[in-house]
């Protein structure tokens, strides 16, 4: 019963406005008048070679997003929607599907691959149409070249789409076969080879066990490595993306191939096009960052505890691999300063350079020196700026030790240089390489710092100079100013900044200021250097910090009252409303946290307050973002006395909790609440309802990004402790939505780190949850509400247990919560806690932990329990 | 010109913007706060569970004069948090608690508006200890930490009988003197009350709460099954000049041993603290002057000061003053060691007051302390006792110091420092 659709399909691509509308609502409305005819009809309108290729096209499209969604709940709600149609239907269309493959018009049969791909990925996870994979492979070696493109291409979009484990071995067997096959150098057509090569790409993940086996990883790497050789820069290309992509799953299958790798890539840096050099040089990065990896845990107190030893292949390849980097470094584009998104060898050359300089350390010294000083004071601009830039490349790595001598010798000429070079570049990537300096050889952290009180003055006259400079080098030098203050954060009152807290703040407000100011990224750059230097002020400083509020909340106002802009107008506006607010919570934040600052700086409260509620007038998410955190920081410092902008505030703080597209936003919301309940106590109280109420639905809303769920049930705590047993009413809502999250998290199984890591951070807010109103209820008449729920909270905390996957941070609030138990509602938990023999097991194997925290919160856990237990 | 990939920053872009930074302080800042706010809720459970009934060793019962002996005591140096206290074993829980008591200053200087800023009430002579009732127990200990009784009282929960009134973990914090002659604790200062802590509330408003509180108790009933000892409010009076006759020369149901001091604003604050001051002459204490190891009074006044590794000996006072020094020879000889509190004799005629410095001149030693001293004196006690010995401060002095308060200019008596 497919309908004929063609004409809509056709007309839906109209220029003609009222054409395509017309056809648009008409598509809409077959759609949900009878959807499975609806799709029916596209996946037949697909594979019909008499249709034209538009309509076809867009068929597939319209199906392929019938079936998937970017957003996570409507992706869930399309495959359910696939799931639940008929049998027939499905089947009907997965047929039309694979048929459309012998199509000879080849962009039917890449659209009917991709959304071969989607049907898979909805139904391989539930055991449906498990003949796929093999009627794909029946016929490889029989089928025209255009067919066994098209299949291997729906292969790699397959294992793009599914989870390895969805997939059986044997499956898996006949993929790789296929795959790699297909890739040989004896396969003639290139088409075929490069779809090959490019699925290969997406089925490395299934080929676990099959890279175990030497003899078939052996043939996998030799036939990519031939591929690396193809004269097709496709084929190369993709085929050094398999080796990138190998590189960092198989790491520890590597050495053998290594030798011929490095041959392969250096060959490929030097001689071919650009797109396979830079995949030859990422091959590098991508070692050096496991690498680094693996020394890094080498270094962390599990010491030796890594499951990958480390085969040091940068270490070995050093004296051949530097100096092909070093090479790179010649060959800059022009333009590529003032272009933010480029990408070219130079700056991969560079980039990989600091990868090895932190994979190895002290040893890349030695190797880049001659370099530098060879090229740093040639007449060629190209020369001078390699040599900085390979300078600046290893200043992260080698240790202070070895790196402060040559930099003692080098800053001059540095300073010297961006002073006086003739030529852009040099000065973008000298200021760059000062940064550097700053930032890892500068600072309490460094034992012996480079910068002195005698060099700190002129190294600031210099940068100040250049923040005149064209906009990419004064941006530079702005960073570069950010990474000289950051080492004084912590310095107190003796810092070197002290006396040039003025003509610094002046000059930064003056590139604000400058025309040409929203290029390069300068402004940011000029407010992220006047934050940190903010930062850094002190009781000394702060009246002069105090003095920069009235300027700043000048610059706010007239960006608040501004009007009719062009949209290009407007969005400067909003980046620059951002900006503002970011620097009046640094501003909130430091002023707050100097005592004889503070206030001085509360003076300023109402103005700032009522520019902030002026801002939320913006729809611009960053700006809300921005206005929401100053809140934040004005309510901690303002404490009880926030409680006079409440009425005013409060409407925006719902408009924030309701802000489910922009989840950020929400989340800082969340985030203030909490800043909320700590600045105002009980005084928050006449608003927990509204609060709650939106808490409660976001919680049980799908549509809610889940990241911000976990601080909205620590939100529940934190609320607790401001209002104590009046959360008594929010009780009979806020436990069951508590109990059930606490069963899905204490039962979740995690097949990735990051659901690990998602899964704790609920746990962790779950159980911050259940301490907050532990702890508000504690001596509390009404503590006796909480009992029936003190069994629930121990289950899930010896589930949590037996699940032995608890993370440090959930491991501290799990022996809070029992303290917290034991000690608000005493003798009546008594007996129950000593049921939980987990608990008590999770005691005692945190009392001899090596994190003092964790060992504490148990001894403290233990005293609290035996109190209940003996009372 | 491509872009880079994705995850690969190319070395020349700030690996994090400060926006991403400034999100990343607040939500740093939001979970300290949140984790200080929970510490500051366990803080006062933990201070009292970490006392609750772990085995103890025998209580070592000091030497018979106890306002000598309280004066000494180390505050603040360490500033331990009750989580960490909670791990603390033995002596050192005991070291820890006694650092849990407000610990009077010894009046050397009459303070000003003391009729206006100022309680007075007469010390009973006795044992100086916090009494915490909690989950049908009350236990006291003295203030070098160590347990007096452990025993049924009506206080909230301080026995295993019913109790109506809210959770029987909720504790209470008394501050006491235990009178051996009629086996009574005179009550000076309430903590907290059925888990409501009043560490930061005035002593105004303290003493109201304990005035009202306790009688609702029946703590203050005679002796029973139930209530091994008795709990008796002593009597408070506003600083002036009735009050502070009534202090001096009225009779009490016990043995008087000076007269203490509260300033009605100050918070209650563990350790040394000026805001609250002892003082004692001939007519209302028998224990003036100090006594040494064996309870006779010393011709010459000493003091107990504690040896420092650079020799210096010193107070308990925070910081610490050096009051003298013994040479390495000396150390050597007695078998020494830092941390040793050793009893030194002052010749009086080298002793001067010096731009008001004490200068103790040539010290004699005499020895070491016995083990039940956890501390050395206080600055204060040691010019408090000279000046006993000397040019005592007399109730003339404090009755004439109200009297020209209340009869010449107020206005300068309200500079008084606020530390709680």
């Amino acid at each position: 019963m497919a309908l004929e659709v063609t004409q809509f399909l056709l007309n839906a691509q109209s220029i003609d406005a009222a054409t395509r509308n017309h056809a648009e609502e008409s598509l809409k409305q077959i759609q949900e008048q009878n959807l499975p005819a609806f799709l029916l009809s596209l996946s037949a309108e697909l594979a019909n070679n008499s249709k034209p290729i538009e309509s076809r096209k867009l068929a597939g499209l319209i199906l392929k997003n019938a079936l998937d969604a970017k957003e996570l709940h409507r992706k869930n709600d399309l495959a359910q929607r696939w799931l639940s149609l008929d049998l027939a239907t499905k089947t009907q269309i997965k047929t039309s599907l694979l048929q459309t493959f012998s199509s000879p018009v080849s962009d039917a049969r890449s659209t009917a691959s991709q959304v071969i791909a989607k049907v898979a990925g909805i139904e391989l996870p539930h055991k449906q149409w498990p003949e796929l994979i093999g009627s794909l492979l029946s016929n490889i070696h029989q089928v025209e070249t255009h067919v066994k493109q098209a299949t291997l291409e729906t292969l790699g979009y397959v294992c793009e789409e599914v989870d390895p484990q969805v997939v059986d071995q044997d499956q898996v067997n006949r993929i790789l076969t296929a795959v790699v096959q297909g890739m040989n150098a004896t396969e003639t057509s290139s088409d075929v080879r490069l779809a090959a090569t490019r699925a290969l790409y997406n089925a490395l993940g299934f080929a676990q066990a099959n890279f175990t086996n030497d003899m078939e990883r052996d043939y996998i790497m030799r036939v990519v490595c031939e591929a690396t050789q193809s004269s097709d820069v496709k084929i190369r290309q993709a085929a050094f993306e398999c080796l990138v992509a190998i590189s960092s799953t198989y790491y520890e299958k590597l050495a053998p191939y290594m030798q011929d790798i490095f041959n392969i890539t250096s060959k490929a840096v030097r001689e071919d096009e650009e797109p396979v050099a830079l995949q030859a040089i990422e091959f590098w990065s991508s070692i050096c960052d496991e690498e680094i990896d693996i020394l890094d845990d080498y270094r962390s107190e599990y010491t030796g505890d890594s499951d990958v030893p480390c085969f040091y292949f940068i270490k070995q390849a050093l004296p051949a691999l530097v100096p092909m980097l070093l090479e790179t470094l010649l060959k800059q584009e022009e333009d590529q300063d003032q272009d933010e998104g480029a990408w070219n060898i130079a700056m991969a050359g560079g980039t990989c350079l600091g990868l090895v300089a932190r994979t190895v350390g002290d040893e890349i010294v030695p190797l880049v020196m001659p370099f530098i000083e060879e090229n740093i004071s040639k007449p060629d601009w190209r020369r001078r700026e390699a040599a900085t830039y390979a300078f600046g490349s290893i200043l992260d790595g080698p240790s202070p030790g070895k790196l402060a001598p040559i930099v003692n010798v080098a800053l001059n000429f540095m300073l010297a240089a961006l002073s006086r070079d003739p030529n852009n570049h040099v000065k973008d990537t000298t200021a760059w390489t000062l940064g550097r300096i700053f930032e890892f050889l500068h600072g309490a952290a460094v034992e012996t710092s480079v910068i002195t009180q005698e060099n700190c003055q002129q190294i600031l006259t210099v940068l100040l100079q250049s923040m005149k400079d064209v906009p990419n080098v004064a941006e530079k030098a702005c960073g570069a100013l950010y990474f000289l203050a950051q080492g004084y954060e912590d310095e107190g009152s003796v810092s070197p900044l002290t006396p040039f807290f003025q003509d610094i703040f002046q000059m930064l407000l003056f590139v604000t200021h400058r025309v040409d100011a929203t290029e390069s990224n300068l402004r940011t750059s000029a407010y992220e250097a006047l934050n940190e230097v903010v930062r850094c002020s002190n009781d000394e400083t702060a009246p002069i910090v105090m003095q920069l509020i009235p300027v700043i909340m000048l610059e706010l106002h007239q960006t608040v009252e501004a009007q009719k802009l062009t949209s290009d107008e407007r969005e400067k506006q909003n980046d620059l409303q951002g900006l503002l607010c970011g620097c009046l919570q640094v501003i909130i934040q430091k002023m707050g946290s100097i005592e004889g600052s503070k206030y001085a700086f509360m003076q300023y409260a109402d103005q700032i307050m009522d520019l902030l509620l002026k801002v939320f007038a913006s729809r611009n998410a960053t700006v809300h973002e921005e206005a929401m955190l100053a809140i934040g920081a004005l309510a901690y410092t303002a404490g009880p006395n926030f409680a006079k902008y409440m009425p005013q505030f409060y409407q925006y703080l719902e408009m924030g909790l309701q802000n489910f597209e922009e989840y950020q936003i929400c989340a800082i919301t969340v985030g203030v609440v909490g800043d909320l309940c700590r600045a105002l106590e009980d005084k928050i109280l006449p608003y927990c309802d509204g609060i709650m109420t939106q808490l409660l639905k976001n919680l049980s809303s799908n549509q809610l990004h889940r990241s911000v769920k976990p601080p909205i049930f620590s939100c529940f705590g934190d609320i607790a402790l401001a209002i104590g047993e009046n959360f008594e009413k929010y009780l009979v809502y806020a436990m069951p939505m508590l109990q059930s999250a606490a069963e899905l998290s204490a039962h979740a199984v995690s097949q990735d780190d990051e659901m690990l890591e998602y899964t704790n951070q609920l746990r962790n807010g779950i159980l911050e949850a259940y301490s907050g109103i532990l702890q508000g209820f504690k001596s509390s008449p009404k503590t006796q509400a909480l009992v029936p729920y003190a069994a629930h909270v121990l289950q899930f905390i010896d589930t949590m247990y037996g699940g032995r996957e608890m993370d440090d941070a959930v491991m501290k609030s799990a022996l809070g919560v029992l303290g917290d138990l034991a000690d608000t509602l005493g003798s009546h938990v008594g007996p129950l806690i000593s049921q939980s023999s987990s608990s008590k097991d999770l005691i005692e194997e945190c009392m001899v932990y090596d994190d003092p925290l964790i060992r504490e919160s148990a001894e403290w856990a233990k005293l609290a329990i035996n109190r209940a237990v003996s009372g | 010109m491509a872009p880079p990939p994705d995850h690969r920053r190319p070395i020349k872009r700030a690996a994090i913007s400060d926006q991403q930074r400034r999100r990343e302080v607040a939500l740093r800042l939001q979970a300290d706060r949140r984790s200080d706010a929970q510490n500051r809720a366990r803080q006062l459970a933990s201070s009292v569970l970490s006392l609750g009934p772990e085995p103890e060793t025998e209580p070592e019962v000091e030497p018979e004069q106890e306002m000598s002996d309280a004066s000494g005591q180390l505050a603040g140096r360490t500033d331990l948090d009750p989580v960490r206290a909670a791990r603390l074993r033995g002596p050192e829980v005991r070291r820890w608690f006694a650092r849990q008591l407000m610990l009077p200053e010894w009046m050397v200087d009459v303070p000003p508006s003391l009729d206006r800023d100022w309680y007075v009430l007469p010390r009973p002579s006795g044992k100086r200890c916090f009494v915490v009732s909690s989950n049908g127990t009350t236990i006291s200990r003295l203030r070098n930490g160590s347990i007096l009784h452990r025993f049924p009282s009506n206080l909230p929960n301080g026995a295993r009988t019913k109790d109506v009134s809210g959770p029987a973990s909720s504790y209470s914090i008394l501050d006491c003197i235990f009178h051996e002659p009629d086996e009574t604790y005179y009550v000076i200062d309430m903590v907290c009350w059925r888990g409501y802590s009043l560490y930061d509330c005035t002593a105004e408003f303290r003493f109201f709460w304990l005035n009202s509180k306790l009688s609702e108790t029946g703590a203050s009933d005679p002796p029973s099954q139930y209530h091994r000892y008795r709990f008796n409010v002593v009597q408070i009076y506003e600083c002036n000049l009735a009050g502070l006759q009534a202090s001096y020369s009225g009779q009490v149901p016990y043995v008087k041993d000076g007269l203490l001091f509260f300033n009605k604003h100050a918070h209650y604050q563990a350790g040394n603290t000026p805001l609250a001051l002892v003082w004692k002459d001939n007519v209302c204490s028998q224990y003036v002057l100090d006594t040494d190891s064996k309870g006779q009074i010393p011709s010459q006044q000493q003091v107990v000061l504690e040896l420092q590794n650079d020799g210096n000996l010193t107070t308990s006072d925070d910081p610490p003053v050096a009051l003298g020094s013994l040479s390495r020879d000396l150390i050597a000889q007695s078998g020494l060691r830092v941390g040793n509190l050793v009893r030194v004799a002052i010749r009086d005629d080298y002793m001067r007051l010096v731009d008001g410095k004490l200068d103790l001149g040539k010290l004699q030693l005499v020895g070491k302390t016995n083990h039940s001293r956890a501390f050395a004196d206080t600055y204060s006690k040691v010019l408090f006792q000279h000046a006993a010995r000397h040019a005592p401060l007399r109730i003339e002095d404090l009755v004439a110091s109200i009297q020209s308060i209340s009869s010449t200019d107020k206005s300068q008596a309200s500079d008084v420092e606020m530390e709680g």
